[in-house]
């Protein structure tokens, strides 16, 4: 079996096949493969037994959950009014400056993917992001390099975006 | 100006109370109808923003006729500018889940659910570590009530109630018509209860001091105390918990860098207030007699001079728009021609008198929207541009 089918079983033996277990076997699959692929939300409705478009439809409503090709890392930097007031732009500039990437791109080695996000809900600690799961908070040009150097050499990368 | 008025700093939320167990089994020794009859003199509002009365919420669920209710505990704290209810569930999670227990003794649920915004992912395990010893007392008690925690993933509309249990249900968070309301018809179209993380807490506080205690404090319609998430241009950014009704002048007195501009209150759904009018504004629901009640979710915004209130409007409106579900047009379209609008008017492509065309379209959407978000983005939108026009023009 594909070892994404078998994901989508084990999560679905685990949440259940009901409608309501969408949601958390969609998390299941994104936590392991950073994004839903055209063939796990496929895979997704044959084992619910709900249309395909049903599971699209609802894993496009939803912007934690990619449906295009995101690196290992995914890092989401809050844009709303604290954080923009704070100097999110600035930290910004910073990253995409050390991963050579604009927003919405990923690094050719697939580490990183640069986004914006609305409010994460650390207005009083701004500007802040989120790499992954993990928050981030009163984030400088140089506090934001030292926290992507510890990523890149926990993954030996040299930082130019290629291994 | 009454500076001296100080504002009333109180420590109920976050005391560190280890008594949770004793709260939860001594509670449930009384019946459900004194515990609401409690609860309703209160006079405990909804503490996430709309401010419906908690001791109602609960009764008119505990009076629906069905086998199946649920109880859900609405974590899903997306409004720009609030941050309390991570604070809660990082601090004092039992008193969250007790409350939630209490209410399902009253209601006659056996299961609960808390919705924990995806951007909190990382509460969950620590959430859930605190559940195992929950669940283990409550075998002990013999209390049947499950708790579980089920995840967002990023959509700010999902703190709407009824988007919130689409979203349980496995589909797109798009918010219902109401009614019938949730009391009767909520998650799998069973009677629900569904509260907001701080309104939980109170309720804790409630049971264990008595309704008494809490309804000494604050003012007339506005009972009780509120977390404040203070964000902005502030020395002190934070959470504090105050007595409700205070004047915004006292808050800024409080918490200003000395030049506040301006204060929204309520996030960026909720209303700017300019200077001039500080001191004829109250924090808290509407009912008051003089001058502008501003009811809020606890989100308190400051600017200062410095700050462009264009680029805040800006700034919210991009939120709106993409934040907006997208199923009812007002807001839709509303959200986008806001954005656009205001663009063309800076840019000098509109004339300033397109800016009351642009007011008008908030009306419409306030009149016309599916729910809560498209129905106040008109607060911010006109409390902005009706304060602070020349700064949308030039």
């Amino acid at each position: 079996m594909d070892p994404i089918q078998t994901l989508i079983k084990d999560l679905a033996d685990i949440h259940g096949r009901k409608r309501e277990s969408l949601l958390p076997i969609m998390q299941g699959v994104v936590e392991r493969e950073k994004y839903l692929s055209e063939l796990s939300m496929i895979e997704i409705a044959r084992e619910m037994d709900i249309p395909a478009a049903d599971v699209y439809g609802t894993a496009t409503f939803y912007s934690f959950l990619e449906t295009k090709s995101t690196g290992k890392y995914t890092i989401r930097v809050c844009k709303t009014i604290t954080c923009a007031m704070k100097g999110k732009n600035q930290v910004l500039f910073a990253i995409q400056d050390m991963l050579k990437i604009k927003l919405g791109e990923t690094t050719p080695d697939h580490l990183f993917t640069l986004l914006e996000t609305n409010c994460l809900g650390w207005c009083h600690k701004a500007p802040a992001m989120l790499i992954n799961d993990d928050v981030y908070t009163e984030l400088t040009p140089e506090k934001v390099r030292e926290i992507l150097s510890v990523y890149l050499k926990q993954n030996g990368s040299n930082g130019n975006g290629y291994h | 100006m009454a500076n001296s008025h100080q504002l009333k700093r109180v420590d109920f939320i976050f005391r560190n109370e280890n008594d949770w167990e004793k709260v939860l089994s001594n509670t449930i020794k009384k019946t459900p109808q004194d515990l609401i009859n409690e609860l309703i003199s209160s006079e405990l509002k909804g503490r996430g923003g709309a401010g419906f009365p908690t001791g109602l919420k609960w009764k008119l669920t505990a009076e629906a006729e069905s086998d199946e209710k649920y109880v859900i505990c609405n974590a899903d704290e997306g409004e720009p500018g609030t941050f309390k209810d991570r604070e809660i569930l990082s601090r004092v999670p039992y008193k969250v889940f007790t409350a939630m227990a209490i209410c399902g003794y009253i209601t006659g649920a056996r299961e609960g659910y808390i919705y924990l915004r995806g951007e909190y992912k990382f509460l969950k395990e620590e959430l859930e570590k605190v559940l195992d010893e929950f669940d283990y007392y409550c075998n002990e008690i013999k209390l049947d009530f499950k708790i579980r925690v089920f995840m967002g993933s990023g959509a700010y509309i999902c703190g709407e109630e009824t988007a919130l249990m689409e979203s349980m249900e496995g589909k797109r968070g798009e918010p219902r018509n109401k009614p019938p309301f949730p009391t009767q018809s909520g998650y799998r179209g069973k009677p629900t209860v569904i509260n907001n993380v701080e309104t939980l807490v109170h309720t804790f506080t409630i049971f264990k001091y008595g309704a008494k205690k809490f309804y000494d404090l604050g003012v007339q319609y506005s009972r009780g105390t509120k977390l404040f998430s203070v964000s902005g241009d502030t020395p002190k950014p934070g959470i504090y918990e105050l007595e409700l009704g205070m004047s915004l002048q006292d808050f800024v007195y409080e918490f200003g860098d000395g030049d506040t501009k301006a204060v929204q209150v309520g996030g960026a759904s909720g209303f700017l207030v300019p200077r001039k009018k500080f001191k004829d504004a109250a924090i808290g629901f509407k009912g008051k007699l003089t001058g502008i009640s501003l009811p809020t979710g606890g989100s308190m915004m400051l600017f200062n001079s410095s700050r462009s209130m264009f680029n805040v409007l800006d700034n919210y409106l991009e939120f709106f728009r993409e934040e907006s579900c997208g199923q009812c047009t007002p807001c839709r379209v509303g959200c986008q021609q806001l954005l656009l609008g205001i663009k063309a008017v800076k840019r000098g492509d509109k004339p300033a008198a397109y800016l009351d065309k642009l007011l008008r379209l908030t009306e419409t959407m306030q009149y016309t929207a599916k729910c809560g978000l498209g129905q106040s983005v008109a607060n911010s939108f006109s409390s902005i541009v009706e304060n602070f026009r020349e700064e949308m023009i030039y």
